[in-house]
Parts: C-alpha cells; sequence; structure tokens
C-alpha cells in the first residue's frame, strides 16, 4: 500500500495551462456574481485564497497595465466592496498588508468587528483567552445583514475539507444564515440558480475547483502579493500535539512549555488563537510550491487547531453559517 | 526541477487557443456495494490525492484492520452515521499529465437526481460493475439493471465517453480471464444494441489496485491500459471553434476606458461557440440590432479574439440596447422558438404540473414557462416510451415547453449552452428540473 512519493511523479508536466481553464471558470463566477445579484461583497481576509480571489476579481472587471512578470496593476473599480470580519487577534502583520492592499487598490474595505459583537452582547466568550474563530460567524451573519449583502464572494476550496467537497459553487443561505447540507439546489451546467427571497443570501466560491498546489502556481505565475508570513522567517514558537504554536498575548506558553526559535512559514493564515506555522525555509513561492508537491500533511490538518477536534467540526460550523 | 522554478516565465496563452489542458471531469456510476468509494479512494490513494493525516484517522478508525478507502468520500455528519452517501461529492487529483475532477454520485434513492447532476458537464462516465453479482457460467451474462441504468443515462445526457470497470476481480477465483470475457461480450453487446460508445473495459480490483492506477500483478492475460491510464487519454468536451458565434450576455460593464475619457459599455459572456474578433458584424437578442464589433477583451486585457469556452469582452462601435440576458451572434443564425420540445428530467419531490407557470433559466435569461403536453415517459432501465400523464422525482420525459418569449434555443445535442435549461420551482426557488432541447 505503499503511494509513491518520489518528486518526479509528483511534479505535473506543467505548462499551467490547466490554470488558464481554472482562471476562466473563476472569473465566470465572479461575473455571475456582480451580475445576477444586487449588492455583492468579497469577503477578504488577506489569506492566499481570498489574495487568489481578489486578484481573479481585478482580472474580471479591470483593466491589466502591468506587464507579465510584474507585480500586477490594475485601473477601475470592482463593483462590490471588500469585507472583513476581524476577530481583533490577527497577525498584525496580516492587517498591515490588508490596509496597504485596500489603499493601493482604492477599493472600500468593510470590517465588521467581533468586539463590536462582543459589546452588543451578541458573543459571548466563555473566557478571555477563548478561540475567537467559531464566533466569527455571528459577526460575519451580522456585518452581511448590516450592509443587506446578497451574497458573498469566499475563497473556500472543495479539497480543503470534506464538507466542502459537497458545497456547490453557489450556497443557499437561508434567512438565518445558515446551510442546509440535504436540501442544496442541485447545480447543472453553468445554470445557476440564483433567485432567493428577501433575507436570504447567496455564498459563491469562485476557486471551489482548485486545489492548494494550484493556488501555489497560480500565486506564482501571476506575482500575486501576500503577507509577508506566508514566506520563511523566524518566530517564537512551543510545540503542543505535533503542532508549532506561535508566542503570542493570546497564545502564551505555559511554565512547562519550551520555546524555541524556528524558521517558519504559515501555510494558512487566520485567528492567531488557532493557527499554526509549520517548519520550513521557503523564501519564495516556487520553494513553496516544491514544497506543496512533497507535503504530506494536509493543509488544516497541519495547521488548524479548531479543525482538529472533530471530523465534523466543520460541518457543524458551516451550518450555523461560517465561511 | 526546472518546471517548477519556471513557473514565473510561463507566457499566458493567446486567446484563440484551445484550452487543451483543462482537467478531464469525470462522474462515477455505480450502486452502494460495487466498490464505488473504494474506487475512488483508490484512485486518490495511488495518486497521491490524499494525505498522511487523513489516512492517520483512517488508520485509527480500522484499529489493525485493512483501510477502509470508502471512508475518504463520505464527507458529511449524517451520512457517515448512516453509511450511505447523500450528495454529488467532488473530488480531485492529478497525475503528471493530466488534473481530474470526480463527480461522485451516490447510487441509491435521488439516483436519477444525482447522476443528472454530476453528468451535467461532465467529460466522461465510468460505470462500475461488480462481477461478484453476476452468474458468468452461462452463455449470455445477464447484466444487472443498475448497468443498464446508468450506461443509458450517461447516453442520455451525452456525456462523450463511457468506460466500464469490471470490479471485484480479485473475488474470483479460477476462471478470472473467462469470467471476465463473459461479462465485457455482454456490455458490448449491450452497449451496440443502446447505441452506445464505449471507450474501454477495465478489469479491476478497486480493494487491491489492480489495473486502477498500476498493472494488475494477478492477471497477465489483460495487457490493455489501467484505468487511469485510460483516464489520461479520453477527450475533454469539445467547444466547437468553427461556425456560427453565439454568446449569452453574462453581464455589462461600464470601461472606463484607460483615462480616455471615451465610454465603453462592454458586455462579458462566454462564448457558448465559434469566435469572435474586432470587425466582425454581430447581432442581439432581443433587439435584433446589428453592430460592428470595435474590440475585444479577455481577462483584463484587450485581445485580437476569443473563441468557444472563453469569456469574451465584446466593445460594439455603436450604442445599442443590450443587457444581462441578451445574446450576441453572427447575424441570422440564431432562430427563435417559443414552443419547443425536450427531454425533461425531474429533480423535485413535488411533481412536474401540467400548466403551472415555472421559471426558467437559458443562457443568463430567467423566462416563465410552462410544460404544456407530456409526450411520454421514459423506462430507464431500458429507454422504452411508456404512456405519462405527470412526472414525479427522479422520472425523465418527453415534454412539450412554452416559454414567454421566443428564445433562441438550439438541440442540446448539438450545444450543451443554447441547448440546456433549468426549470425553478416559484414557489420555493428549488432547481425542479432540467430539460434538454430537441433530445
Amino acid at each position: 500500500m505503499n503511494a509513491p512519493t518520489t518528486m518526479t511523479h509528483l511534479l505535473p508536466d506543467v505548462d499551467h495551462r490547466h490554470l488558464d481553464a481554472l482562471e476562466e471558470e473563476a472569473i465566470f463566477i465572479l461575473r455571475e456574481v456582480a451580475g445576477a445579484f444586487e449588492r455583492p461583497g468579497l469577503l477578504f481576509s488577506s489569506g492566499k485564497d481570498s489574495c487568489v480571489v481578489l486578484h481573479l476579481a481585478e482580472k474580471a472587471f479591470k483593466q491589466k497595465l502591468s506587464k507579465p512578470g510584474e507585480r500586477p496593476v490594475f485601473a477601475g473599480k470592482l463593483p462590490f466592496p471588500l469585507v472583513h470580519v476581524d476577530t481583533g487577534h490577527n497577525f498584525p502583520e496580516v492587517i498591515e498588508f490588508r490596509d496597504a492592499r485596500v489603499a493601493e487598490m482604492g477599493e472600500r474595505l468593510i470590517v465588521g468587528h467581533l468586539e463590536d459583537s462582543m459589546q452588543r452582547g451578541t458573543i459571548r466568550l466563555a473566557h478571555p483567552l477563548e478561540s475567537r474563530n467559531g464566533h466569527q460567524t455571528v459577526t460575519l451573519l451580522e456585518t452581511i445583514e448590516e450592509h443587506r449583502f446578497d451574497c458573498m464572494i469566499g475563497g473556500a476550496r472543495r479539497d480543503e475539507e470534506k464538507a466542502r467537497a459537497k458545497e456547490r459553487i453557489f450556497s443557499h443561505r437561508d434567512s438565518f444564515g445558515q446551510w442546509q447540507p440535504k436540501e442544496q439546489r442541485p447545480e447543472l451546467w453553468n445554470l445557476f440558480n440564483t433567485r432567493i427571497k428577501p433575507g436570504e443570501h447567496f455564498r459563491a466560491f469562485p476557486i471551489s475547483n482548485w486545489t492548494e498546489l494550484d493556488v501555489w502556481l497560480y500565486i506564482a505565475r501571476e506575482n500575486i502579493p501576500l503577507p509577508n508570513i506566508y514566506y520563511t522567517h523566524k518566530r517564537e514558537i512551543y510545540r503542543r500535539k505535533g503542532l508549532l504554536v506561535p508566542v503570542t498575548h493570546v497564545t502564551p506558553p505555559d511554565a512547562s512549555d519550551t520555546v524555541e526559535t524556528v524558521d517558519v512559514r504559515f501555510r494558512t493564515v487566520g485567528d492567531m488563537t488557532c493557527t499554526c506555522p509549520v517548519e520550513s525555509d521557503a523564501a519564495t513561492t516556487a520553494d513553496i510550491v516544491a514544497e506543496t508537491l512533497l507535503v504530506t500533511v494536509s493543509e488544516r490538518g497541519a495547521t488548524r487547531m479548531d479543525d482538529r477536534t472533530s471530523e465534523a467540526s466543520m460541518e457543524r460550523r458551516k451550518k450555523e453559517g461560517y465561511f | 526541477m526546472s518546471t517548477v522554478t519556471d513557473v514565473n516565465n510561463v507566457e499566458h496563452i493567446d486567446a484563440g487557443e484551445e484550452l487543451a489542458h483543462k482537467a478531464l471531469r469525470f462522474l462515477t456510476a455505480g450502486s452502494v456495494d460495487d466498490g464505488k468509494s473504494t474506487l475512488i479512494g483508490r484512485l486518490l490513494f495511488d495518486s497521491r490525492g490524499i494525505l498522511a493525516d487523513k489516512l492517520d484517522a483512517l488508520e485509527k478508525r480500522a484499529a489493525g484492520a485493512p483501510i477502509d478507502l470508502s471512508l475518504l468520500t463520505d464527507g458529511l455528519e449524517a451520512e457517515r452515521e448512516q453509511g450511505i452517501t447523500i450528495d454529488v461529492a467532488y473530488q480531485y487529483f492529478a497525475t503528471k499529465t493530466r488534473k481530474f475532477i470526480i463527480a461522485d454520485a451516490p447510487g441509491h434513492e435521488q439516483y436519477t437526481r444525482n447522476m443528472v447532476t454530476a453528468a451535467a458537464g461532465s467529460d466522461a462516465a465510468v460505470v462500475l460493475v461488480d462481477i461478484t453479482k453476476l452468474d458468468t457460467s452461462v452463455d449470455d451474462v445477464v447484466l444487472l439493471p443498475q448497468t443498464r441504468r446508468h450506461s443509458l443515462l450517461a447516453r442520455l445526457l451525452r456525456v462523450p465517453s463511457i468506460v466500464f470497470a469490471i470490479n471485484k476481480l480479485d473475488a474470483i477465483e479460477v476462471g478470472t480471464q473467462a469470467a471476465f470475457d463473459a461479462v465485457a461480450k455482454a456490455l458490448t453487446k449491450f452497449a451496440e444494441e443502446a447505441g452506445i460508445t464505449v471507450r474501454g473495459i477495465v478489469p479491476v480490483s478497486a480493494l487491491r489496485g489492480d489495473n486502477v492506477a498500476t498493472p494488475s500483478a494477478n492477471w497477465d492475460w489483460y495487457t490493455g491500459p489501467t484505468l487511469l491510464q485510460l483516464l489520461e487519454t479520453l477527450p475533454v468536451a469539445d467547444e466547437a471553434h468553427d461556425g456560427n458565434l453565439l454568446v449569452p450576455v453574462q453581464y455589462v460593464a461600464r470601461d472606463e476606458g484607460h483615462g480616455t475619457g471615451h465610454q465603453h459599455r462592454v458586455m462579458w459572456g462566454r462564448i457558448a461557440h465559434g469566435s469572435v474578433k474586432a470587425g466582425d458584424t454581430v447581432q442581439i437578442f432581443p433587439s435584433g440590432e446589428t453592430a460592428i464589433v470595435a474590440s475585444v477583451r479577455h481577462a483584463g486585457s484587450v485581445v485580437d479574439a476569443c473563441t468557444a469556452g472563453q469569456s469574451a469582452g465584446i466593445v460594439l462601435d455603436r450604442q445599442v440596447d443590450v443587457s444581462r440576458g441578451d445574446w450576441v451572434f453572427t447575424p441570422g443564425s440564431a432562430p427563435t422558438q417559443q414552443t419547443f420540445s425536450g427531454t425533461l428530467a425531474w429533480l423535485d419531490t413535488e411533481p412536474a404540473v401540467l400548466g403551472r407557470k415555472y421559471w426558467v433559466r437559458h443562457g443568463n435569461r430567467w423566462v416563465q414557462a410552462r410544460i404544456t403536453a407530456i409526450d411520454h415517459r421514459l423506462d430507464i432501465n431500458t429507454l422504452e416510451e411508456v404512456d405519462a400523464h405527470e412526472l414525479g422525482v427522479n422520472e425523465i420525459g418527453r415534454v412539450q415547453l412554452q416559454t414567454q418569449q421566443a428564445l433562441p434555443v438550439e438541440a442540446y445535442a448539438d450545444n450543451r449552452v443554447g441547448g440546456a435549461l433549468i426549470v425553478v420551482d416559484p414557489t420555493t426557488n428549488r432547481t425542479s428540473g432540467a430539460l434538454l432541447v430537441g433530445a
């Protein structure tokens, strides 16, 4: 039962034309959102998947000014605002990146603050350092309601997780923002059924059919800017249950933990309380592509404390209205 | 390594070049016990489409016994509780030469609905045949009804390639070759009678991995390709680049004109067939106006031309009345019909009601429509026509549809974009049916 693991076997015969087909599909979905909905928004967390979706949106709606190989620059405006649900526990590098990108592009950013929900009393933490990741759903749904969004574009991929493998590209949410996996509308050809009633909304996932490797190949090809913590850097960590936990004010080490300084990078970027880096000296996107080919642990398995709690944790969160 | 480090230097394909490296999208058809989940697990496992932590979870669960690859595809909590698959799931893997998307259609109740969903847009169907359920000692092996049903549905939905995987051959201890030959003969005969073109019949053991990704060490009498080798060579559904242009307008944007002060309207739409370049004369449905193409855009850039499968941004030389839902085409090439017949697959638990108004979507246009007649229902085990007065869930039949406005429909057999409609219940907004024009 040995699966082949040699590098040559894994490398695609890349001329990357399959990326053109994926790009074509994603842009089609983004224009469908703009055409079919009154008040869409694009969820932008500054994570690599949302950076890819943002780049695809610029390609779909703007004119490209930069040349191939250069950092991409576009003229024009997106037909929808960017939306970020800020837990208040984001890595500072990520928030800096977000604000710099938004300013550079001249786009509108709407931030839903988890702390506002806490003040309103709609979120109550069990203890001050509880992970805020699961609570994001409340703030997300409140932000959707406040701005009357009828479709939120997200960067989820079907290869991430088993519940996501079953989700539609256009995924219906009822008036409580809930996903009903057994009631999903069949999705036939590209004839998306985007009809909704007042108070309901959709989530649209343009990169549903992309894998982690596709995302990195595309980031490399298109020179998509990412927060610097995706690349190797030195960071203080301690080890727990096979994960490297970053030392931060919300994830302080116990007396029994040994703090080390290690070369790491983040494979995913999320709430500080549940996102862990991996050991890596990958300094460029091409290095990461090479690492991704050899990696043996799935993205969420390697980096997310929250998904390890139960096989069904993503499904449960999604049903409640999570991303 | 050079292919990895060179990723920055890859040139974009020219607009107009075929998207030849599109992933092959295939559906797997089989019943609960045919070993379908195991086959998919095997493809993912042998092509390294699953990673160590997911494997760990399976090993823990197996507690020493051989791991159950079928658990890889059961995604939802409810499915794991009930040990069934509820819904079409999408799985991804890649070999050195190709990327694959599996649309896994579960095989129990709601089967037709799931298979129709998985088949819409698939390039190939892999139909699993469980050889342990067949009597291979007789001259004419009698195939199971589900094998006939899966194959006939794939043909009805015009999935371009059909492959049979004869599974569980490892369970046959003596006379494996004779048993395989007998079933292959029966499948060939059935396919000929039904007008199905078969791309291959492969003996496999999904459990052991024989002939899935690696050639079998046990059956030297079989010299054909493995299932994966076969899948690597199947064609992706053809885009029709030649002939008349047809584009459903998806989104109309006002272009800032690169700072030149000119305001252009750009009509974006994915080309159903044909191609478009500056200087072409085009006509618009429903206004009937004609205009000349001033320029063509693709993904943020001005390009010389766009072709079928690509989303083109078309700028015209004059102001015309155009919005989402309209069509752009070669003048005079898109005749419209208000009443037309087609094959309707019904997906809703509420039966199709004659005369009731539904919403239908054709291209990017929503119009009201009613079913004016049900000509017959198809027995999906035989494709025989049966008299019917209604269509219930999972039933397929030939109907007459009347739309509130004439539409430029084409036969589904000629083009999927021009020939496909979805039917939506106006009360529940559920997607109730799929209509294939003229089929």
